[in-house]
This record gives C-alpha cells, sequence and structure tokens, in this order.
C-alpha cells in the first residue's frame, strides 16, 4: 500500500511572530508599508557568529525554520532535503551584481557570488546536518514550495525516503524590491492604508520568510495532519478553477462540502483577484475562508505560511480571528484546501487533513 | 530490472550544433565550439573562451518570430528553441492530449537581461517589460506558453547539475503515473554574472579545457539548451511511437562537504552513482560508456575519478569521457545536452573523444577515451554535480 504523508514538525520565521508564540496571538495587521520585513530570531541560538556574519538573510532564516521544525518533530536527522524558493538568495546576487557593474568586472570576490546561487539554503542546511541524502531546489515563482511538497510527497509514497525535510524561503533585496515597485509587482509608495481584501489597487504588499516542514511516511503523537495531495497548474482561467477544484477533490474522494475550511491567496492585487473572490463567492460561499497574505505579504513562496498555518489550525483546531474572510466556523477543522496563483499562473491545490 | 522511461523526442542548441543532428556531427569529426565571446562585451574577453552559440539575440528573436515587445531572456529563447525541436522530434502534435508537464532547469534564469538592464530600468520605461526576466523559472514560463503546455510547470536549481535533476524528476512523475507525458531540460546562457562568479572563485581556464589531465587549469564557460520528452509506456503503445532509449536509472545525493567545491573522496558522486545503479538494477560492469562531469577545473576531476575508482572498486572503468571540450560547461543545461549527446552514443554506438587530454593524473591511473571509438553501446552513465555539493548520475539504457 501506498505510505502516507504526514507533518510532523513545523518551523517558520516570517513577518509575524510565528516563533516563540502559540498561534498568532501577537499577530499585527501592518496597513502603513508596502513592503513587510521579517522579525528576526535569535540566530545566534542556531549558528555561531562567524558563520552567520557570511551568511545571508535568507539563508540564516532557512537555517532556523529548518532547525525548528526538526525540533517540533523530534527528529535528528532527515533522508532529504528539498527547498522551494522564487528568487533564491536575492541580496548576494544583487551585491554581486552590482559590484561587477560599478567596477567593470574588476576587483571581484567570490563570497558573494558563491551565496547567490539558488540552492544554497538547501546546500547549508545539508551541510549542517552533513545530510548526503537527496536534496532539491525548486525555483518556479510560486509554485516553488508546492514543486518541493510534490517531489517530497512522492519520496515517501514511494518508500524512497521516511522523513523530508520540506521548505519555501524567500527574502527581500533592497534593489529588487524597488524594481518590483517599477514594475507594479508590488503597490506603490504612499499610498496607504494598504489593505488585502478591501484594494482599489494593482500590486501587493511583499513580504519574506522562511518556513520547513518535517514530512514522514509515520503517524505520531505530535502530528499536525496529513499532506492528502497537491497539484500545481501553469495555466488557468478565472472560470477554470471551480472545475479543477472539483476534480482534484473528486480523485481524492472528497467534495466541495467536505472542505472545512478553504485558505485564499488574496494579496490586494486587484487585477487577479477574482480567481478568489469567485470562489469564496460562489462554490465556497457556505466554507468558511481563510487568508494570510495581509500577515505575511506576497511573496513566491508566502504559500508555505499558509501551509504552517493550516497545520496549526488542524492541530490546535482553533481558527484565529485575524485569518478569517467570512464569519462561518466549523464544529470541527477535518480537511483544509489550500489555493494560490500568482496574475492568474502557477496555480496550486493543497489537501491537508486532521 | 526496471524497463526505464522512454524518450521519445530530443532538441538541442549548443556552441556546436543547433540541432540535434548537427550536434552529433561536431562530435564525430571533432569541431569544437570553444572559441573567443562575441555575444557578450566583457573586459575579460581576451582572456577567457567559452563555448558560445554563434546567434545575436536579434537572429534568435526572428527565428522564434518573436513580437517586437516580448520580453525574453536569451535563455528562455535557447530553451524554447531546444523545447520546440523536440516536441517536433516526439511527434506530438496537440500538446494538452495528454497529461504533459514541463520541467526545466536554469542556474541563473534571465540574469543576461537583468545584467544588462540593471541600472537603465528607472530611466527607460521600455525597459521595465525585463525585470520579471530574473525569475528562474520565466524561463520555463515562456517554453510553457510557446509550447501552449497548460499543466504541471517547474524548474530546478540545483547549479551545474540542474538539468540531471529534472531529468529525474521528470521520470519518476512517469514512473509514479503522475504524468503521462513530461518535457525535460534545461537552459542557460552565458552572462557576464557568471563569466565573473566563475574568474573569482578563479576555475576558468585561459586555455581549451583539457578534463582529467594532470595539467588540467580549469573550465570553459558554455551556454546551451536541451530538452527531452519522456512519455509513459502506455503513451508509447497507444501512440505506436519510436523510442530513442530510456532512462534506466538516476541517483541524487549530497557532497555535505563544502559550498563550491567537492570531497576529496568524491562522497556525494560515489552515492550519487551507487544510487543510480540500484534504481537501474545494473551493475557497474553492464557500462559500456560514461560520460563524466568532467569540467576539468582540478577538484572536479579529481572528486570525480575518486568516486569512479571507488564504485569500480577492483573491476576496470569502462570508456568514458567528457564532452566539455566540445561544448564549454554548459551550467544548469550542462546534463541535459550531455543527456542528449547519451542517446546519440547509444542510437549509434560510438565512445565520444575527450579532447585535449595528454597527460594522466597521478593521483590514479584513469585515461579517458581520446579518440572516436565505435562499439557497441547499451548502457551510459551519465554524471553531474554542482555547488551546494549536489551531485546526480542518469543511466540511459538501449530501448
Amino acid at each position: 500500500m501506498t505510505k502516507k504523508t504526514y507533518i510532523n514538525g513545523v518551523g517558520c520565521i516570517s513577518t509575524q511572530k510565528t516563533f516563540d508564540t502559540v498561534f498568532l496571538e501577537e499577530a499585527n495587521v501592518n496597513h502603513d508599508e508596502n513592503v513587510l520585513a521579517i522579525i528576526t530570531p535569535a540566530y545566534k541560538e542556531y549558528i555561531s557568529p562567524a558563520a552567520s556574519r557570511r551568511m545571508a538573510k535568507g539563508v540564516k532564516n532557512g537555517i532556523v525554520a529548518s532547525a525548528l521544525a526538526m525540533k517540533d518533530a523530534n527528529v535528528e536527522s532527515v533522508d532529504a532535503i528539498i527547498t522551494g524558493t522564487g528568487l533564491g538568495c536575492i541580496e548576494d546576487s544583487e551585491k554581486f551584481l552590482k559590484s561587477i557593474l560599478d567596477n567593470k568586472e574588476e576587483f571581484l570576490t567570490p563570497t558573494s557570488f558563491i551565496q547567490s546561487t539558488h540552492n544554497t539554503v538547501g546546500a547549508q542546511i545539508a551541510l549542517l546536518q552533513q545530510c548526503k541524502g537527496y536534496n532539491f531546489t525548486y525555483v518556479n515563482g510560486a509554485v516553488s514550495f508546492e514543486s518541493a511538497l510534490i517531489d517530497a510527497k512522492m519520496q515517501i509514497e514511494e518508500d524512497e525516503a521516511n522523513s523530508i525535510l520540506v521548505g519555501g524561503v524567500d527574502e527581500n533585496g533592497d534593489y529588487t524590491t524597488a524594481l518590483f515597485k517599477l514594475n507594479g509587482r508590488i503597490k506603490a509608495d504612499n499610498t496607504a492604508p494598504y489593505d488585502v481584501l478591501t484594494s482599489k489597487t494593482s500590486g501587493a504588499v511583499y513580504g519574506e520568510g522562511a518556513s520547513f516542514f518535517v514530512l514522514e511516511n509515520e503517524k505520531k503523537d505530535n502530528t499536525y495532519a496529513e499532506l492528502l495531495d497537491v497539484s500545481i497548474v501553469n495555466t488557468l482561467e478565472v472560470n477554470e478553477v471551480e472545475n479543477e477544484i472539483k476534480s482534484f477533490l473528486k480523485s481524492n474522494h472528497l467534495e466541495i462540502s467536505d472542505i472545512d475550511a478553504l485558505v485564499l491567496g488574496f494579496d490586494g492585487n486587484v487585477d487577479f483577484e477574482n480567481y478568489y473572490r469567485n470562489l469564496a463567492e460562489n462554490a465556497f460561499a457556505q466554507t468558511p475562508v481563510l487568508y494570510y497574505k495581509h500577515l505575511s505579504g506576497e511573496y513566491d513562496t508566502a504559500s508555505a505560511f499558509a501551509f504552517w498555518m493550516a497545520s496549526k489550525i488542524l492541530k490546535t483546531q482553533e481558527v484565529p480571528e485575524i485569518v478569517k474572510v467570512n464569519s462561518l466556523t466549523k464544529p470541527a477543522y477535518k480537511t483544509i484546501l489550500l489555493y494560490n496563483q500568482l496574475s492568474g499562473k502557477n496555480h496550486s491545490f493543497t489537501l491537508l487533513s486532521k | 530490472m526496471a524497463k526505464g522511461v522512454a524518450i521519445t523526442g530530443m532538441g538541442i542548441i549548443s556552441a556546436i550544433g543547433n540541432s540535434v543532428e548537427e550536434n552529433y556531427l561536431s562530435l564525430i569529426e571533432n569541431k569544437i565550439g570553444i572559441s573567443r565571446i562575441s555575444n557578450i562585451s566583457t573586459v575579460h574577453a581576451d582572456v577567457i573562451k567559452v563555448g558560445e552559440i554563434k546567434k545575436t539575440n536579434d537572429d534568435l528573436i526572428s527565428e522564434l518570430q518573436l513580437n517586437d515587445d516580448n520580453n525574453f531572456s536569451r535563455t528562455a529563447m535557447i530553451g524554447t528553441l531546444a523545447a520546440k525541436q523536440a516536441v517536433e522530434n516526439a511527434g506530438i502534435t496537440s500538446i494538452n492530449e495528454f497529461r504533459t508537464g514541463l520541467i526545466s532547469a536554469t542556474s541563473v534564469g534571465g540574469m543576461d537581461m537583468t545584467e544588462k538592464h540593471y541600472y537603465d530600468y528607472f530611466e527607460k520605461p521600455e525597459l521595465v517589460k525585463y525585470i520579471t526576466c530574473h525569475d528562474g523559472g520565466d524561463v520555463a514560463e515562456k517554453i510553457a506558453e510557446e509550447l501552449g503546455l497548460k499543466g504541471m510547470v517547474s524548474t530546478i536549481s540545483t547549479a551545474c547539475s540542474s538539468a540531471a535533476n529534472s531529468i529525474m524528476l521528470g521520470a519518476r512523475l512517469i514512473k509514479t503515473g503522475k504524468l503521462d507525458r513530461v518535457i525535460v531540460g534545461g537552459a542557460d546562457a552565458l552572462s557576464k554574472f557568471t563569466i565573473n562568479g566563475f574568474k573569482t572563485l578563479m576555475i576558468l581556464s585561459d586555455y581549451y579545457n583539457k578534463p582529467f589531465d594532470n595539467n588540467r587549469k580549469g573550465l570553459n564557460l558554455g551556454e546551451a539548451a536541451a530538452f527531452l520528452v519522456l512519455e509513459s509506456d502506455e503513451i508509447v503503445a497507444k501512440q505506436n511511437k519510436k523510442v530513442l532509449a530510456r532512462v534506466s536509472g538516476y541517483g541524487n545525493a549530497n557532497d555535505a562537504y563544502h559550498q563550491t567545491a567537492s570531497s576529496e573522496n568524491g562522497d556525494g558522486a560515489y552515492l550519487a552513482m551507487k544510487k543510480a545503479f540500484e534504481v537501474s538494477g545494473l551493475k557497474p560492469s553492464q557500462i559500456d560508456y560514461i560520460n563524466v562531469h568532467g569540467t576539468a577545473t582540478p577538484n572536479n576531476d579529481l572528486s570525480e575519478g575518486r568516486a569512479l575508482k571507488r564504485i569500480y572498486e577492483d573491476e576496470k572503468v569502462p570508456d568514458f569521457s567528457s564532452t566539455k571540450p566540445f561544448t564549454g560547461h554548459t551550467l544548469a543545461a550542462a546534463a541535459a545536452i550531455e543527456a542528449v549527446y547519451s542517446v546519440l552514443s547509444l542510437q549509434n554506438n560510438v565512445v565520444y573523444p575527450n579532447l585535449n587530454f595528454e597527460t594522466q593524473m597521478e593521483e590514479f591511473d584513469l585515461t579517458p577515451q581520446t579518440y572516436l571509438k565505435n562499439k557497441n553501446i547499451e548502457h551510459v552513465l551519465s554524471n553531474s554535480f554542482g555547488f551546494g555539493g549536489n551531485c546526480s548520475t542518469l543511466i540511459f539504457s538501449k530501448s
């Protein structure tokens, strides 16, 4: 029989206090800024100061989030490490590129180049843990994290690994942030208050973060949820999403009425929010609908924050008020569906159950 | 022994040719693609040699018939050309007819555009369209759009092993029945960013690269794109398709030694090969040709050689060669072009020469095949290793 995949440990570094807390009780919606920065953990508890100085922000956050997840899962080692990242170590890429351009290709040092490769986070975690197993990094925009999930689930189903560290990580880089304001991916400066659900403007409030999870083939006392299925689809029209969801649910022997909560990737971009609103107002009108990007900000692997949130809900059976889109509730939360897309592309559907 | 996943189409563009046929002819006629750089202006132009595709961006734009308002990076253009060839070669006319995916690979995506326009974006509104090219997923996005492919699309970036991993993932997606058909491969165009990066690491040779030679001085960078079409046995049978060869084994491991250097005993490489043999059910002695990673850096060839010696223990290491003296090291695309070369080796029963080799390395008695050799080839093993300790091995077998 195919092995099932369980989420047995979580670690989340985000623009909210998602470590050393219970579950978003200190969460706070920032309406004033269009780029949100992470709340930094105490790096020195996880990384030596000497190593820490050389490491990029995203690498450090990835290391801390993965350490938190492993501690939470009570595991000392994993068989594989699979990472998703949209822009990788963008700060070091910026730094190296700027020094090339500013110094006309002279007087360069390799440090930022070495750190700029997209697989740096996964590699550094492997190096720290001396994990010589399977190690992949996915870089496909908004489905980077879900690609990693699909891979991990396949590894467990095929008995290629028993325990896997899976994560999504992205960091903000100053210059790239400025470019994203220029091309409209980030909302314009000085147009606060920035709201997600009532927004009338395009672009999104940006964020950053690192969320890692220990997935295992065994259910334990500390299991959060079972990862039932993940699917990614590159291109869908607004009116195709509902059918896609129905057939995705059907292949898991479920119907819309079985979904106890739908987590949507609303990011305040009016140009594409119909993808979400259409579901919330029609097919899922009777379902509790939740959102999270007002807390995490938008970034390629923000959906890993949603995965963390859904895992927490299934374990604690508690839905924080701050993430509710509608006022519907359920007596028990057994099955949660996550749906995300970016600019009408890279759609992902993730199904978790208690 | 598992039968392996069917390969039904291939496409390639590299410094030694713009099609599968051209690449093969270059390989058997010793036509190398290493030269001075012409498409990128760099202060290192007189020092380095590269494996450059001898087409300008304008050539590529007209070949792909792109509109004036397109925002294709060079990487996306060569990727699209190779992917289109592969799809055509596989005889696919209706791309979404079966559950079809695309798994691409790249190291720096559209860096060629980012570095060209970085400081001009704020002054020149007409360039703003190129900002999104930087995203690692942009190349796959563009290829999918050009092919009209709507389903599963993803991208892997594990430095110089990237495309080996996209082929591996594709094979697994077919094996597990998640997809019926998948286009796998990778693309990387030359960029100032990588040229200078490798330059600072002091692993660029100022001469023609000589893999596995005692006096090797480093690598020549190259640019290329290659894609292969993998299909399930059901689809192959249903359509009565010709199978070019099969992906019969794959293995991935991490060296967990250093961010950019390989361990001296080649742990990661050894583990990757070992796993690939387990998956394929083949014994090392059954391999007829090894297309080594062989970048010609002092570190890689030593580490890879040690790993080969460990795998083969007391047995003789089979005929092996690096094709990087022909193409240069094409980074994330390397494993994809070398997969095409592996299939061509199986189809034509040839071992390609490891050009420029003169002196055996002092650390071990490994001598690559130095001239074209005709012999029966049933199984080819191909290695690819990257920064971050990412090591991958693929095994290709006759259908």
